[in-house]
């Protein structure tokens, strides 16, 4: 290991670290915004050494740098005017749409690798699988309730004749193509069979679930990310995706089951949805 | 199974736990900020779109990484700053009881 890979994985463990530390800090109102600012000081740690290794490898072609720079400036450009111009009340699906293109990233990560190396190893078929699912179903899913939170979708829960088959029907379908594309990973028909599935999944998945649940149900497709990341960081074999994914994963589960608690409502009943026990039930207590 | 896999496997375990543990007794105020943050932090996902973007080759490669590019900034730049707003808020809210207390 040459120095440069040296220093390159300990900035991504100081990284890891000051996720990890930002996270625990956010628990408590007195540091919870020095927790921020550590784990946003991480992030800028983390992409300028991932910066520095593209130079150092000079493997990245002319149009790949303007295609960074141009990709960068657009969703920076994007992001920092959403977050600035939101209205404190629209923060939770502005919060969404951040999510749903978080999840859209890690899906496309796996696509791209698929669909250009020429062989794709038995462990990264199955990791970039999970990834293309679980990152599909959180951007649709996602949307879907910023939607409801907006306005733009009715915010009551929304069955249709069929809604239920069809969701079963979508599941069965990422489920057969997703095993299709661990037998055959460079075929291009599973992956669109895959992408479109989980996509469909993510209306269907939360559309019946009325809007007063979408903050339970924003945190649920927030871990759903942070695992998609974390398959996207063992489809590119890097450390620092996977325990950043890993731990939002992990620590928006928990987040979930705390909102849900905290709403005296139960995940399975959330996700459920439109069947009555969904918004009736708070009235007893 | 690999070696790189198994490593790559046990810190993925590892780190679940970590996040299992990291947060606990969380007061109901923090719930939504908290949910923001962990959002900013799956953000990481940019550093893998700047790694597509160094292999990628011809249209559909570059499509694909400044779509991820462009996605992954906007949950990172976003996720931060809406964050830290709403974190601000919440400080500012703060000390006003307290003033109260004080006259």
């Amino acid at each position: 290991m040459s120095g440069f890979d040296t220093a390159t994985h300990l900035v991504y463990l100081a990284a890891a670290a000051g996720f990890v530390l930002g996270l625990h800090l956010m628990n408590s109102p007195a540091t919870a915004r020095r927790g921020n600012q550590l784990s946003a000081t991480a992030m800028a740690a983390a992409v300028l050494v991932t910066g520095a290794v593209l130079i150092h490898d000079n493997s990245i072609t002319a149009t790949g740098v303007v295609v960074l720079i141009a990709g960068a400036a657009v969703g920076g450009a994007v992001g920092l005017y959403a977050a600035r111009g939101v209205a404190m009340t629209a923060m939770p699906q502005l919060v969404s749409l951040f999510n749903a293109v978080g999840g859209g990233a890690a899906a496309l990560l796996a696509v791209n690798d698929l669909s250009s190396g020429p062989s794709v190893s038995a462990s990264v078929a199955v990791t970039a699988a999970l990834d293309i699912l679980i990152g599909t179903v959180t951007f649709t899913g996602s949307l879907v309730a910023a939607g409801k939170l907006q306005g733009w979708i009715p915010s009551q829960p929304l069955v249709f004749p069929g809604a239920r088959a069809l969701t079963g029907v979508l599941a069965a379908g990422f489920v057969a193509s997703g095993c299709a594309l661990v037998a055959t990973p460079t075929h291009r028909l599973p992956l669109i069979l895959l992408l479109v599935a989980g996509l469909g999944f993510g209306v269907t998945m939360v559309l019946p679930i009325g809007g007063a649940d979408m903050p339970v149900v924003i945190s649920l497709l927030n871990a759903f990310t942070g695992t998609a990341v974390a398959m996207a960081g063992f489809v590119l074999a890097n450390a620092v995706l996977i325990i950043a994914g890993a731990l939002v994963g992990a620590s928006g589960t928990i987040l979930t089951k705390l909102m849900a608690d905290a709403m005296n409502r139960s995940i399975p009943s959330i996700i459920v949805g439109g069947f009555g026990t969904g918004d009736t039930a708070p009235v007893s207590g | 199974m690999s070696a790189d896999l198994m490593f790559d496997l046990t810190v993925f375990v590892l780190s679940l736990l970590v996040g299992f543990e990291v947060i606990s007794k969380v007061p109901a105020t923090l719930h939504t900020p908290l949910m923001s943050g962990a959002n900013s932090i799956h953000g990481i996902v940019l550093v893998g779109a700047m790694l597509i973007a160094s292999t990628a080759r011809g249209p559909a490669g570059y499509v694909l990484a400044f779509v991820a590019m462009a996605f992954a900034t906007a949950n990172v730049v976003g996720g931060y700053v809406v964050t830290d707003r709403m974190l601000g808020m919440f400080r500012a809210r703060t000390p006003q009881p307290r003033k109260d207390g004080e006259s």
